[in-house]
This record gives C-alpha cells, sequence and structure tokens, in this order.
C-alpha cells in the first residue's frame, strides 16, 4: 500500500507519502467534524467532493494514463443518476437493481461513444465526445415523463434492505469514501497491469504500439467502457447524494468541471483527482462566501497551475519531477 | 522452410504524380543481410511504410514465408515476425529503457486484457527484455529512464525493441541516423553478431556500414532498383556509379576502399 500511496512512477521519498496520508485522515475524520461543529453542510460538501473525486479518478484513467482527452465526461455521470432516478420513478428502488443498472447503462453508452470517438484522433476525438455528451444533455431535456428540462427529485434514496441504510449521512458519506478508496486501489492495480503498460504505451506512442505488435484500438476501448462504467456509479452515488437529477448533471461545464479536477490535482497520480476535486470545491465555496465573482480567481489560479505545474498538486508536492 | 523469408513483387505507389515505388521486386533469403541504399527522396521510406503496413500499395504484392500479408494490418504483421526500427527514434518516453523492451516482449506474450498482476514484476517478461537489452549493449542503462539516455544508446534500444519481439525480419530504417562514427561502430558489431540469426533489411545512407555488413546490395533510385547484387558488383556497377555515387565521386571512392580494406 505504500507504493499506492506515495506515487504512480518512480518511488522517490516524497512529501507526496505525507499528504496522501493527512489527505485520507482528513476525509475519515470529516464527519466527526461536522458533529462538533454542528455545521450539516460540511457532510454534504465533503460527499460531493468524494463522489466527484471518483468521477474525476475515472476520467483521469482515460485521459491521464490512456491520453484520451474526452470532453463529455459528465454524461455518465449523468446516465448513472437518471438510471438511479428513472427507475425509483417507475418504483423501482432497490439499490440491488439500480446501481449495477446505472454501472451498465454507462458503460454500454461509453461502448458506443468510445468505439466511434476512438477511431479518431486530437481535436477531433474531444469534439466527438464533446458532441455525444451535448446529445445525451439534450435527450434528457427531452424526456419530459422524467422533469424534462427541470429534473426529477427522488422521494426515496436507493434501498439496500437492511443492509445500508442510504439516509443515514454518516453512513452514506463513509460508503462513498470506501467505494472512492476501491476505485483508486483499482485503477492503480489496473495501471500496472499488462493491461494499463498497454493503455500507457498507446498514449505515449501509439504508432510504436502498433509497430511492436499490439492492436491498441481494443484495448482504448475496454479502457474508455471501464472509465465510463465508474463514472456510472459516481453518477448513481450523486444522484442519491442530491435526491434530485437534472440534465444539468451532464452539462459540458459540468464535463470540464472534472477535467479540471483531473488536471489541477495531477494526471497519472493516483490521489490526483481526488485532490483536484477537494481542491477545487473547497476553493469554490470558500470563494463564493467572500465574493460573487469566486470564478475571477479560480480561472487565473487554474491557469497558473495548468502552464506552470507540470504534475499538478501531485506534481507539487512530489517535488521536482524530470523528463 | 522456404528459399525466400520475404517476397517484394512490382510493388507500386504513387503519391499524385510521383511514383515512389515503381514495380519494386525483391527477394530475401533466410539469414541475409540485405541492405538498400538510395538517394534521398529515392523512396525507401515509401518502401518501408508498404512492407510494415503503414502505407497500402496500389499494385503489387509482398509475401512473407509463403503467406501473402499485403492487406495485413500493422500489429498483425508484427505478430507474424516482421519488426521494424523507426528512423526517427520512436519510444515510450516516460518508461525506463527495461518498460520500453518488456512491452515489446509482452506484445507477442498472449493477449494483454490482463488487468490486475503487477506487469513489471513478472519475469516473464522482465527476463527476454534485459537479454535483449543486453544483445545490443544496453544491459547496464535498463533502469534508465528514456529522457535520460544518449542519442546512440535510443538507437540501440530502437533494435532491442525490434529484437524483443523475436523477428524472423528486421526491417532497420536507417539505424545510424544521427550516430558519431564510435556509436556507429557500435551498432554495426551488433548488427554483424545478430547476422545469420535474424534476416535483416537495412535502410541505411552510411556507405561504410553497408559495404561491411550486407551479403546483398539493391539500389534504389526514383522508386526503381536498379541494380542488385553484392558488394563488389554494385560498386563496379555502371548504372549505379553514374545515377547514386557519381553526385559525390570522392565519398563513394572513400567508402569503397574502406569496405574493402575492412
Amino acid at each position: 500500500m505504500k507504493g499506492l500511496l506515495e506515487t504512480s512512477r518512480g518511488s522517490r521519498p516524497s512529501p507526496r507519502l505525507a499528504v496522501n496520508a493527512g489527505l485520507l485522515v482528513i476525509l475519515a475524520l470529516a464527519p466527526l467534524y461536522a458533529a462538533l461543529t454542528g455545521d450539516p453542510f460540511a457532510m454534504t460538501l465533503f460527499t460531493r467532493v468524494l463522489i466527484l473525486a471518483l468521477a474525476a479518478l475515472s476520467l483521469n484513467l482515460i485521459m491521464g494514463f490512456g491520453g484520451m482527452v474526452s470532453f463529455g465526461h459528465a454524461a455518465y455521470l449523468g446516465i448513472g443518476g437518471y438510471a438511479v432516478g428513472i427507475l425509483a420513478k417507475e418504483g423501482i428502488g432497490s439499490g440491488f437493481v439500480q446501481w449495477p443498472v446505472a454501472i451498465a447503462a454507462a458503460a454500454l453508452y461509453a461502448l458506443v461513444v468510445g468505439a466511434l470517438s476512438l477511431r479518431t484522433r486530437g481535436v477531433y476525438f474531444i469534439m466527438i465526445t464533446l458532441a455525444f455528451a451535448q446529445m445525451t444533455y439534450y435527450v434528457a431535456i427531452g424526456l419530459d415523463r422524467y422533469g424534462g428540462d427541470d429534473g426529477l427529485t427522488i422521494y426515496q434514496r436507493s434501498r439496500f434492505g437492511s443492509l445500508l441504510d442510504l439516509d443515514n449521512k454518516i453512513l452514506f458519506y463513509y460508503l462513498c469514501f470506501a467505494l472512492l478508496l476501491a476505485g483508486i486501489y483499482l485503477v492503480w492495480r489496473l495501471v500496472n497491469s499488462r493491461f494499463g503498460l498497454v493503455i500507457q504505451g498507446a498514449r505515449s506512442n501509439e504508432r510504436r504500439m502498433r509497430a511492436i505488435g499490439f492492436a491498441t484500438y481494443r484495448y482504448k476501448l475496454v479502457c474508455f467502457v471501464i472509465a465510463g462504467a465508474m463514472c456510472g456509479l459516481a453518477g448513481a452515488l450523486l444522484a442519491n447524494h442530491t435526491n434530485f437529477i437534472s440534465p444539468a448533471m451532464m452539462h459540458w461545464t459540468r464535463s470540464g468541471d472534472l477535467m479540471i479536477m483531473a488536471v489541477l490535482g495531477g494526471m497519472q497520480a493516483m490521489f490526483g483527482p481526488l485532490l483536484g476535486a477537494m481542491t477545487l470545491l473547497l476553493l469554490e465555496e470558500s470563494l463564493s462566501r467572500v465574493t460573487d465573482y469566486a470564478n475571477l480567481v479560480l480561472g487565473p489560479l487554474l491557469l497558473f497551475v495548468a502552464i506552470y505545474v507540470n504534475g499538478g498538486i501531485d506534481g507539487l508536492i512530489g517535488g521536482v519531477r524530470h523528463g | 522452410m522456404a528459399d525466400t523469408l520475404l517476397e517484394i513483387a512490382a510493388l507500386t505507389k504513387r503519391f499524385g504524380g510521383v511514383v515512389a515505388s515503381d514495380a519494386i521486386s525483391l527477394a530475401l533469403a533466410p539469414g541475409e543481410l540485405h541492405a538498400v541504399i538510395g538517394p534521398n527522396g529515392a523512396g525507401k521510406s515509401t518502401m518501408i511504410a508498404q512492407l510494415t503496413g503503414e502505407i497500402a500499395p496500389d499494385s503489387g504484392r509482398i509475401r512473407f514465408d509463403g503467406r501473402d500479408i499485403t492487406t495485413l494490418p500493422v500489429h498483425r504483421r508484427s505478430r507474424l515476425g516482421l519488426a521494424r526500427s523507426f528512423q526517427i527514434t520512436s519510444l515510450f518516453s516516460d518508461f525506463t529503457a527495461l518498460d520500453n523492451v518488456a512491452l515489446a516482449v509482452q506484445a507477442h506474450c498472449g493477449h494483454s486484457f490482463r488487468f490486475w498482476r503487477d506487469a513489471r514484476g513478472e519475469a516473464a517478461l522482465r527476463a527476454p527484455a534485459r537479454a535483449a537489452l543486453d544483445r545490443v549493449g544496453l544491459g547496464e542503462r535498463a533502469d534508465m529512464a528514456v529522457a535520460d539516455l544518449s542519442h546512440g544508446e535510443r538507437r540501440q534500444l530502437e533494435i532491442a525493441m525490434a529484437l524483443a519481439t523475436r523477428p524472423r525480419l528486421l526491417l532497420l530504417d536507417e539505424p545510424m541516423a544521427g550516430m558519431g562514427p564510435e556509436e556507429s561502430a557500435r551498432l554495426v558489431a551488433t548488427l554483424r553478431a545478430l547476422k545469420g540469426s535474424v534476416t535483416i533489411l537495412l535502410i541505411e545512407h552510411d556507405m561504410d556500414a553497408v559495404f561491411a555488413l550486407a551479403d546483398r546490395i539493391s539500389v534504389l533510385v526514383y522508386g526503381r532498383i536498379i541494380a542488385s547484387g553484392d558488394a563488389a558488383a554494385i560498386r563496379a556497377d555502371a548504372a549505379v556509379r553514374q545515377a547514386y555515387l557519381g553526385d559525390s565521386e570522392g565519398a563513394a571512392a572513400s567508402s569503397a576502399r574502406g569496405a574493402a580494406h575492412g
């Protein structure tokens, strides 16, 4: 586990281990803080951090490790959320049905989007993934039965019998935390496996990958589907968290937020998406308390990180990295 | 086993009005080191690209070990044992030298839909990769990041990667490009050691290397093979002298002398 906490590539001793471990401790104790200060909003905010970190983690898998710059990742979030919302509305409240459906629907959608978009490169890939997401967004607006433009309130969270009561906010928080940790562990295993090396090789030099005998397309497609499925789960969590779904879940600005989280935290870093999600959401929140022009501060900050900080926040705490 | 490993028949490729490959025919016997030389713009890269499958020919056939591979995609040809090095170094720059070669081993070690086990801990991938690095004299540099290797070392790594796929035919696209004399000499020694165990098609500008290594030489000019034969025959060929060596008489003469002494 030390290797996981510390780094993704090359294990030099660095402050990274301390920062990542500290981050986990803070997150583990957040409900305690909320209970002591009597600030219920802290719970809501931190739960949101965890869920969007899971979504950003899935994006980082394809974008950071696989070099597939998907600009439509919020669509999977939306599909996962709508799967839960639609099933709830139709009277199927069991989480044992809702969540697998959310994951499967997002995976299937990723299969279709990936199969078509992965035949293109660069800007075309970005534009096609964006176009698909926009399409999904407008389909959601057209779903009059499920609230259309206004969205849909979910009156009951996913039911898991006597196993889990998601109305218990603390329990739900720790469930999200556990799923995020499982996701990080999964991605870590994945990127260091044979499959992961193929994915990273395809990011680094796809032409060479083909020359040494890899059919890169199918590996990238499988990776794309795994990321979609993971984000679908995040969508299911988000719907349960807010008790509400709406087309805004998959608006392109949401896809942009996920990209910012991944880049801000540090691509190719296991804890990067979590760092990025936490930084972005906490900054947004605290800035919006003092000024109406939070984005005026956030924008330049993001520009600064993108231009000057190689490897995002993870790169900062990991010290100088060459290459 | 057939007595021809690679057979190119009337390979033709046009780009607009330019005939980059003009009915190229060539046959390589197993174990042979065959060099293709030619001035800039002769169509050497286009020929290589058709052999590897990156460019589809307009007409003509390519047979590899008796099998028609003219329409096979790049990765399938690699699986059959056709490996290449790139003219412009083409590596995985985020990885170490060993990672690079291990990935080439992995490509020929079953499918890679293995999601869990740490691939960098698999002896089945690492050991053959180390052996390939040793073969080109890079064993000591295995754990260096590609970014920290010298130009010459990267060129050697190119060849180690091609070797790691256990090729039956090695296409070397100007492996000496940009190398100093010492590095070139080392690479010539490496290639000489490989000779016989793997069939090699060598595209090269460095005449000393070509004349020192090749069993046979073909001369490509304006997309056509104007002569084919052993070093002595090529040196004596009037058409070659005029079309190719003629424009740098002095250099050609010195190369010929160098080869005669070497």
